[in-house]
């Protein structure tokens, strides 16, 4: 189902949903490998422990929902719930996090709504969303990434990443007794804690903004990803595109305005989640908004309330909670933004209306 | 006219009514404001269970004992009067029994009144039957919902905090300080199911739980009753 509208002849090969899935699934490996490269094992083991945990908790639900279990698993939309959701969670989590939160996508946000085309929300948010505001501490559990220019930081090896994951981290603080610290703030956190300082102030003292080149790089091979996904026609530019435009407006003209207190649109753009947001999480075919006009308001909105919330909110990132919000309001957007018919002069308003026929 | 048509008087489909078929956080989803609100821990919900059943209780009585003589375009007014009264007793007597229990349920006692569940047993049932059946209801339908109370208490105290029965002390003195069961030790805590989310989605498969139930038993007995949910009457005489 690409969601590019063409003009006869029709003549191709049927597309299915799992090449879909496996074409975003592709686009989903440069970031995997950005994130590995620069914040360690982490993110990779995530990765593995998330996917097998989701496909057998979709095949449970399958068999339980007697449907054939191979046709619905082979799909592949598991299998991408999984990567997005390890992907926003913090490396380091533990793994009852990473369960607790594919459950809670695959069971509830997924499976108890009908399976794949039912679902409200985009269920690696909500699984996101859920552990967010139910393991506040260990959600904090970002590291420090990997240095780019001294030998000052290293990620944790393959072994000690899997004992902070699978174990507990005291375990590595024992082994390694000269490791003082092996978590770190995120620059969105940095910026919005910022204890009295101006953004220029901490941009100068902060180690995690010193350190911004590798969220930098990360957020830009998320944008590779999704660029390849628009040249292969998986989705049109949109959503991903009006998020990341409307997102840059609200913040230059802030940052405009106040400098001290506000953080440039480079920031907003390639820290946090808002390139994975962009062009993995809006351009959901499921539980975004049908229509192009629609799309676009949809990602508009997103992008308000993700600035709203890191600006002014309590949590330093929100694309989650914006997402789910705006996936509320997908119905009531594409019932007011239907495209034109063939055949009638206006677009269907959305209102009951007696002569719209041409 | 009011007060001749018999609903059900007969006690045992009362007591499957209030219990199963007919329950009111279940069935009828009426309460669902404190269901919600106090179900962190069982001690909350069995103490608004017990406050809301003994109201409940109280206000069936007086409706059914003054049915008579309540003018019916007025009905309403007088129902909450009485409610409101039973709610402010309970209340003060909360307030000198268990007072830290008091401070925690805070707001939700005095919104006993606006329980659904107590306005919709006085229309639908007190005001057309016998004092005794009246009575009857009134402890049976609240009897189904402080059990339902207690075992959301119980599901999201267990999820949410690793525990059971904690602080039992402030309902039951300190005989009940030894009560409460530590599931896993060092629990981290899983914050959803403290909050009122968490409180939905329990409801929500509680319900689905009954469902389930209710299929099982109509595939074993061949029946298909218990899909006629029974509804409230909200209006007689119209």
């Amino acid at each position: 189902m690409p969601h590019i509208r063409i003009s006869s002849p029709h003549v191709q090969r049927p597309t299915k949903t799992a090449d879909i899935m496996r074409l975003v699934i592709i686009a989903t490996l440069p970031g995997l490998f950005g994130m590995t490269f620069f914040f360690g094992w982490g993110t990779l083991i995530n990765v593995v422990l998330a996917s097998v945990m989701a496909i057998s908790l979709e095949a449970i639900c399958i068999k339980l929902r007697r449907r054939p279990v191979l046709f619905y698993v082979r799909d592949n939309s598991a299998l991408l719930t999984a990567i997005l959701l390890a992907l926003a969670l913090p490396p380091f989590a533990p793994w009852w996090v990473t369960a607790t939160a594919v459950f809670v996508a695959i069971v509830i946000a997924k499976q108890i709504y009908g399976g794949l085309g039912q679902n409200p929300f985009n269920p690696a948010m909500v699984g996101y969303a859920l552990v967010l505001i139910s393991f506040p501490v260990e959600m904090t559990r970002w590291t420090a990434p990997f240095d780019l220019n001294g030998n000052t930081w290293e990620v944790l090896g393959f072994a000690d990443t899997l004992t902070v994951i699978f174990g507990s981290w005291q375990e590595i603080i024992q082994a390694h007794p000269y490791i003082d610290s092996f978590t770190s703030a995120t620059p969105l956190d940095t910026l919005k804690h910022r204890n009295g300082l101006t953004v220029e102030e901490v941009w100068q003292s902060s180690e995690v903004m010193a350190n911004v080149g590798a969220w930098y790089a990360v957020s830009l091979c998320y944008f590779v990803g999704g660029i390849f996904l628009i040249y292969r026609k998986i989705y049109t530019w949109h959503a991903p595109l009006t998020l990341l435009i409307t997102l840059a407006l609200i913040s230059a003209i802030f940052f405009a305005i106040d400098p001290d207190n506000y953080a440039d649109p480079l920031i907003h753009l390639t820290t946090g989640a808002t390139m994975l947001g962009a062009f993995f999480i809006v351009t959901d075919p499921v539980s975004s908004a049908t229509s192009n006009r629609g799309k676009v308001v949809f990602a508009a909105g997103i992008a308000i309330l993700v600035y709203i919330v890191r600006t002014w909110g309590n949590y330093p990132d929100a694309l989650a909670f914006a997402v789910m919000l705006m996936n509320l309001c997908a119905p009531f957007i594409d019932q007011y933004t239907q495209p034109r018919s063939y055949g009638y002069k206006k677009p269907n308003s959305g209102q009951p209306s007696k002569e719209n026929h041409s | 006219m009011r007060g001749q048509k018999i609903v059900a008087t007969d006690y045992k489909t009362l007591t499957i009514n209030g219990l199963w078929k007919n329950n009111p956080a279940l069935v009828q989803l009426l309460g669902l404001c404190p269901l919600l609100a106090v179900t962190a821990s069982v001690v909350n919900a069995l103490s608004l269970g017990i406050a809301s059943m003994l109201v409940l209780i109280g206000s069936n009585f007086a409706v059914s004992a003054f049915r008579h003589l309540i003018p019916n375009a007025v009905r309403l007014p007088i129902y909450v009067m009485i409610i409101a009264a039973l709610v402010t007793s309970i209340e003060l007597l909360m307030q000198a029994l268990t007072y830290e229990l008091y401070l925690i349920l805070g707001i939700f006692i005095p919104l006993i009144v606006t329980n659904c569940i107590i306005m919709g047993r006085a229309e639908a049932f007190a005001a057309k039957n016998t004092i005794s059946a009246a009575l009857y209801d009134g402890f049976i339908m609240g009897l189904g919902f402080t059990i339902v109370l207690v075992l959301l208490g119980a599901i999201r105290e267990t999820l949410g905090s690793g525990t059971l029965f904690a602080d039992m002390h402030l309902l039951f003195g300190p005989i009940a300080s030894t009560w409460k069961i530590v599931i896993i030790d060092d629990y981290v805590g899983f914050l959803f199911a403290i909050l009122p989310p968490g409180a939905f989605v329990g409801l929500g498969l509680l319900i689905a739980l009954k469902n389930l139930f209710d299929q099982r038993i109509d595939k074993k007995t061949g029946k298909t009753s218990t899909n006629q949910v029974l509804r409230l009457e909200t209006s007689n005489d119209i």
